[in-house]
């Protein structure tokens, strides 16, 4: 990893750095600048300087740096108070890894005035919390959230960091990572500990096609996206018995003047349908459903079912739906319960999405679609006659 | 207004590209393309620079054939078009591609950047959250919406979240990754694709960088692949063929047996 040295003999403590930095983290003491523990190494004052007395050294780490870093990190997600699922699914796989791993299992949260919500990490196995508190990290932002993460990391060195592959730790991982110079892996589906000791990350690429694992040897933390739906939740004692993780509180030195972007408005989309990530039930439409105009077949069977809508990328590229109800390597991946695929001919981006699913059910006129290689019950036919008569008995057996 | 759009030159793979027998990914054959969230991001290039005024700069990094990517670019209207292109570079990850990228970014001094959500080759969606931060810029992902107000100093975005999208104000110059939902990008026209042909592409080797070099390539590059696999899907249910009454029927069964309706 990274870190900030001052040349004592080329800084004439002019005072410029203090003057530039973002985050107010440089102070002149005895005619020397000072970098003080905030530091988020953004190098604003390395460029700048004018006797380039200022200097970011980033190395990679050799093996006795690399037993400095330890425990297993989650960054706990969480949306006006509560929190996300992929982060309880990722504590309980970090759980594993610890365990392989034989060090420590420790969630950040992050957020303000949500210190209620250590209590549901605890029942997964949590050693640790580090909970920061702050009003200007009620909502998210790339920078305040990128300052504090940093800031964290620099001072109690993870081995491992792990974030949920959402909108939110898709814009945070790699500011992150590029920030301390370390690699970074996004949206897997599988981790692993290697007998070296490494974290094997594996996931798909072009469009699913085939998988990838990939190793950071040289760097640490090694930091991960991991897609929602793809680990099981599991608690790992009952409430009674579960010990209590000890619990950090870390003051935010947040400026609010190194948080570069304003939120003028949170606009919240009344859809009809649930968040698919979260949907039990999910009726999927693809380009077989002809025209938009025909959506509602899919719509009222969803209704029926208290299900989500998703759509096929051709769908949503042609822009019936709206992108995030995707369902796909480039969209959402779901597991719900019952995922019934109309129209779906079920290209392997789509597949791989969807896969997990508990139960899926396709209807498709063209015996050859891949997607009955995964369904578990495959309806070859027209779905323009199948799925009104589908509704027809399910609206008989909901009157009965 | 300079308006930076970077772009990727990616393989088509819309269908499937295992070969069946081999398990291994099908390259012959298969054609190249625009990455498709990186003509939305061309597509606003231009249509701000339309609008206000400034000129619309391609960049890419990619091996020489990448050039035809580029050449789209500009027979769409971008102004100019860079390739950035040395074996040096090979086995660049995401962080190494971004950095690399910076250093030909930062002394044309942009307003905007605009990078397409992610590639459809690797989805990482991390080059340009990456580039961003190695620009010391905010970033905004995940738009589909941008407004100018008059005075051109700031920019105003709505961003997608998991329930909604957020209105965002930001200070220029900004790096924002965009939405297919953003736009609707054009085809090149016949006068375009002609003129495109006379623009000269600039390439930039290593040599033309002042780089760290132990931050290029595969040097600079954390992760590593160490193992690529075919996924096999696997064939767990029934397939059957039905008159539509006695397929509904089925799988009203099917619910109820599963007890979910």
């Amino acid at each position: 990893m990274a870190e900030i040295i001052v040349d004592k003999n080329k800084c004439n403590g002019c005072g410029k750095c203090v003057k530039l930095c973002p985050f107010g983290q440089i102070t002149i003491v005895d005619k020397l600048a000072r970098i003080d523990l905030g530091c988020t190494m953004c190098g604003v004052c390395q460029e700048l300087c004018l006797t380039g007395a200022i200097l970011i050294k980033r190395e990679r780490l050799n093996t006795e740096d690399i037993s400095n870093y330890q425990g297993v990190w989650v960054f706990i997600e969480q949306h006006q108070g509560k929190i996300k699922p992929v982060s309880l699914e990722l504590l309980s796989k970090a759980k594993e890894l610890t365990k392989k791993l034989s060090q420590e299992l420790v969630a950040v949260l992050v957020g303000d005035e949500i210190s209620y919500l250590t209590k549901d990490l605890s029942l997964y196995g949590v050693h640790k919390i580090y909970l920061i508190e702050n009003k200007n990290l009620e909502r998210y932002t790339t920078d305040a959230y990128a300052q504090i993460l940093v800031g964290l990391i620099s001072q109690y060195r993870p081995n491992i960091l792990l974030i949920g592959a959402t909108n939110t730790g898709r814009d945070l991982a790699p500011r992150v990572a590029a920030r301390l110079r370390v690699g970074l892996t996004a949206d897997c589906t599988d981790l692993d500990i290697t007998k070296e000791g490494y974290l094997l990350q594996t996931r798909p690429a072009f469009g699913g096609n085939i998988m990838a694992q990939i190793l950071c040897k040289y760097t640490r933390p090694q930091m991960a996206t991991v897609r929602p739906n793809v680990f099981k939740k599991s608690q790992f004692c009952s409430n009674s018995l579960s010990p209590s993780p000890e619990i950090i509180k870390v003051e935010a030195k947040l400026n609010p003047l190194s948080i570069r972007t304003k939120i003028l408005e949170v606009v919240k989309e009344v859809t009809e349908v649930a968040n698919l990530e979260e949907a039990n039930i999910i009726v999927s439409a693809g380009r077989g459903l002809g025209s938009p105009d025909n959506l509602y077949l899919v719509q009222d069977l969803a209704q029926l079912l208290g299900a989500a809508v998703g759509g096929s990328r051709a769908i949503v590229d042609a822009g019936w739906l709206p992108h995030h109800q995707q369902v796909g390597q480039s969209g959402k991946t779901v597991a719900p319960e019952l995922y019934i695929a109309c129209g779906i001919s079920g290209a392997i981006q789509h597949l791989v999405g969807m896969q997990t699913s508990k139960r899926i059910v396709a209807i498709n006129k063209d015996l050859d679609a891949p997607i009955f290689k995964i369904a578990t019950l495959g309806i070859v036919g027209d779905l323009f006659k199948v799925i009104p008569l589908l509704i027809e008995d399910l609206k008989k057996i909901k009157n009965k | 207004m300079k308006i930076i759009a970077c772009i990727k030159q990616v393989p088509e793979i819309s269908e499937v590209m295992i070969d069946p027998k081999t398990h291994t990914l099908k390259r012959e054959g298969v054609p190249s393309i625009l990455n498709p969230f990186d003509e939305n991001a061309v597509e606003e290039g231009l249509r701000i620079k339309e609008e206000y005024s400034g000129e619309l700069i391609v960049i890419t990094m990619g091996p020489s054939q990448a050039e035809e990517a580029l050449k789209r670019c500009l027979a769409m209207g971008a102004d100019e078009a860079i390739l950035i292109s040395d074996k040096t570079f090979a086995g660049s990850d995401t962080l190494a591609t971004a950095y690399t990228l910076s250093l030909v970014i930062k002394p044309l001094k942009p307003d905007l950047i605009i990078c397409g959500k992610q590639a459809i080759d690797g989805d990482t969606a991390q080059v340009g959250p990456e580039l961003a931060e190695q620009l010391g810029i905010p970033q905004i992902t995940y738009v589909r919406k941008v407004e100018i107000p008059e005075d051109k100093k700031n920019i105003i975005l709505h961003k997608e979240t998991d329930d909604g999208y957020e209105i965002i104000q930001c200070k220029l110059p900004v790096l924002i990754t965009v939405l297919k939902t953003l736009n609707e990008p054009r085809y090149p026209s016949i006068r375009g694709i002609l003129a495109a042909k006379k623009k000269e592409i600039k390439v930039i080797k290593a040599d033309d960088l002042k780089a760290k070099l132990s931050f290029l390539g595969a040097d600079g590059s954390p992760t590593q692949v160490v193992n690529i696999f075919t996924p096999q899907p696997h064939q767990k249910g029934r397939l059957i063929k039905l008159e539509p009454k006695d397929a509904a029927k089925e799988i009203v069964n099917f619910l109820q047996r599963e007890k979910i309706f």
